[in-house]
């Protein structure tokens, strides 16, 4: 029987939703927009067998405490908002370069610095560029919608364990906070083998080591190579996007999860008043969907990109449609929430562009 | 049919709690709902507000800039709100904490002194949920059964006396004339 729908905030439902994955182990410190994940996990993980919730003495301790519980084998999570995520590139860093399966949350808040706690996107390059030191990527997953809170926060350990490489779901305050209705997601309790965890085994085999130092070039080489031969086969099966009404669109507006919603109204009223305006949303950050964005360009005139940052989307969605089109920007930042109106002046701007033929 | 509600007051008053109830109630009749709100570095006694959509289509932007509907509960929230409703839609007012008065002609205005009804009916705390039972007289988005349902659900069994208060709250709001 399907489960009934309930009223939950993005923050809560995704917890919930990482618990029922199977996640053991959640190590956080509090900080603003995201504390009601660690919040619910101190009040479910005493509860579950083999549950495990500490509230760390900081953020790169809860990040190294990631790491050795992903070391084990188990399904380990963290959680912060932009300045504490930054507080846990090293860590990150060293869990991909041991080819550690983990998840780690990012709900957004305005920066640089200690910034604001109002919703944003400005961590896109972070997460999708930057992660911490050293040749590696993240799994990114930008959520949408409180449904997509739990649902992905299951699609990000399934992949984490399949890839053996650390997952990053990048939300913001807005997802965080709001409550929708969310239906959970049935789960397969079946969970990989990790034959190579630093578990336990009586002297049944030799030792499994965890770690990222290699003294010798060639082999740390070795290791780069062998990384990036999966990150390939990451980019063909894991690359997702969203499409709205872009069968016919001379404008794709694109953006990515809570500003693809406002992104949704001003494409209906777009629509309302006759402009061909679709919708392009990237599910996936890391792999970037390219393919997707290729394949509006045989209707597309004119791409506005739309976000919660000066722009940091942009450069990817013109290398995705090889700059075969002018690709525009507009966004706020510092916590401000782009208006459904703001965009539809966009969106009408652009399409009296294309009727003087001036695109 | 798509109703933007927005809801503001003192913290303190239950502004986010009524909010919930709007949009649990909503889920329960099976609709899309969406419930957003304000967030910072806020404490009792300061300003509060809360955006919640019902809807029976996807809900785009959960953020309600010009709502259909508008509960204000105190007398900032007024000024600040009163002339964002759309044209056609309508506000309710807790007249106890308001003082000031709208001249726009093109909203229907229902006005209420709740706080001091719950208070001269032993429900201090209790206003929200009699703007509640106002709300559901006069726009009808949601029904006398659906909040009761909902009500039911939300209360924890400990609290179970807590039903019958927020019940005559919601009956107090709804037979006000």
């Amino acid at each position: 029987m399907a489960e009934e729908r309930v009223l939950m905030k993005g923050n809560e439902a995704l917890a919930e939703a990482a618990i029922r994955a199977g996640c053991r182990c959640y190590f956080g410190y509090p900080i603003t927009p995201q504390t009601e994940i660690a919040a619910y996990m101190s009040k479910r993980m005493p509860k579950i067998e083999g549950g495990v919730f500490l509230q760390a003495e900081s953020e790169i301790a809860a990040i190294n405490m990631v790491y050795g519980a992903a070391a084990s084998g188990v399904r380990a999570m963290t959680s912060s908002s932009s300045p504490g995520v930054s507080l846990k590139s090293e860590g990150i860093s060293y869990i991909a370069g041991c080819d550690l399966p983990c998840v780690i949350v990012n709900v957004q808040r305005g920066g640089p610095g200690l910034g604001g706690i109002q919703p944003s996107q400005s961590d896109y390059y972070m997460a999708t560029k930057a992660g911490g030191h050293g040749d590696f990527h993240l799994l990114v997953f930008a959520p949408a919608s409180v449904q997509d809170m739990a649902d992905f926060a299951v699609w990000a350990f399934e992949s984490a364990d399949k890839y053996r490489m650390p997952a990053m779901i990048l939300s913001d305050g807005l997802l965080g906070q709001m409550m929708e209705p969310v239906v959970f997601p049935e789960i397969s309790s079946a969970q990989p083998e990790k034959p190579w965890a630093a578990v336990g085994h009586n002297n049944a085999r030799p030792h499994n080591i965890i770690n990222s130092l290699y003294l010798q070039p060639d082999e740390l080489e070795a290791s780069n190579i062998q990384r990036f031969e999966r990150y390939e086969v990451v980019k063909r099966e894991m690359a997702s996007a969203q499409t709205y009404l872009t069968e016919d669109a001379e404008i794709i507006v694109t953006g990515y999860g809570a500003t693809s919603r406002i992104i949704r109204s001003a494409v209906n009223a777009a629509r309302k008043e006759g402009i061909k305006a679709g919708m392009l949303r990237p599910v996936t950050l890391w792999p970037f969907p390219e393919q997707a964005y290729k394949d509006t360009l045989s209707t597309a005139k004119v791409y506005l990109d739309v976000e919660m940052s000066m722009g940091q989307m942009v450069n990817d969605v013109k290398l995705a449609i090889e700059c075969k089109r002018p690709v525009h920007f507009f966004g706020h930042t510092g916590g401000i929430i782009p208006t459904p109106a703001e965009v539809l002046a966009q969106i009408k701007a652009l399409d009296e562009k294309i009727r003087k033929g001036d695109i | 049919m798509t109703s933007e509600i927005q809801l503001a007051g003192f913290g303190g008053q239950g502004i986010l709690f009524a909010g919930k109830v709007l949009a649990y109630c909503g889920m329960l009749d099976g609709r899309e709902v969406s419930w957003l709100p304000s967030y910072g570095p806020e404490m009792r006694g300061g300003t509060c507000n809360c955006s919640v959509t019902l809807s029976d289509e996807p809900i785009g932007s959960p953020t309600v800039y010009n709502p259909d509907i508008l509960i204000v509960m105190n007398e900032p929230s007024f000024v600040k709100y009163i002339n964002e409703v759309k044209p056609g839609g309508c506000a309710f007012v807790n007249t106890t904490l308001v003082d000031s008065v709208s001249d726009r002609k093109d909203i229907d205005i229902y006005n209420i002194p709740a706080t001091a009804m719950a208070e001269e009916n032993g429900l201090t705390g209790g206003a929200n949920i009699v703007m509640i039972g106002m709300l559901i007289k006069k726009t009808g988005i949601i029904s006398m059964d659906g909040i009761e349902s909902t009500i039911r659900k939300m209360v924890p069994p400990k609290k179970a006396q807590l039903i019958e208060n927020n019940m005559k709250a919601i009956r107090m709001g709804y037979d006000f004339e």
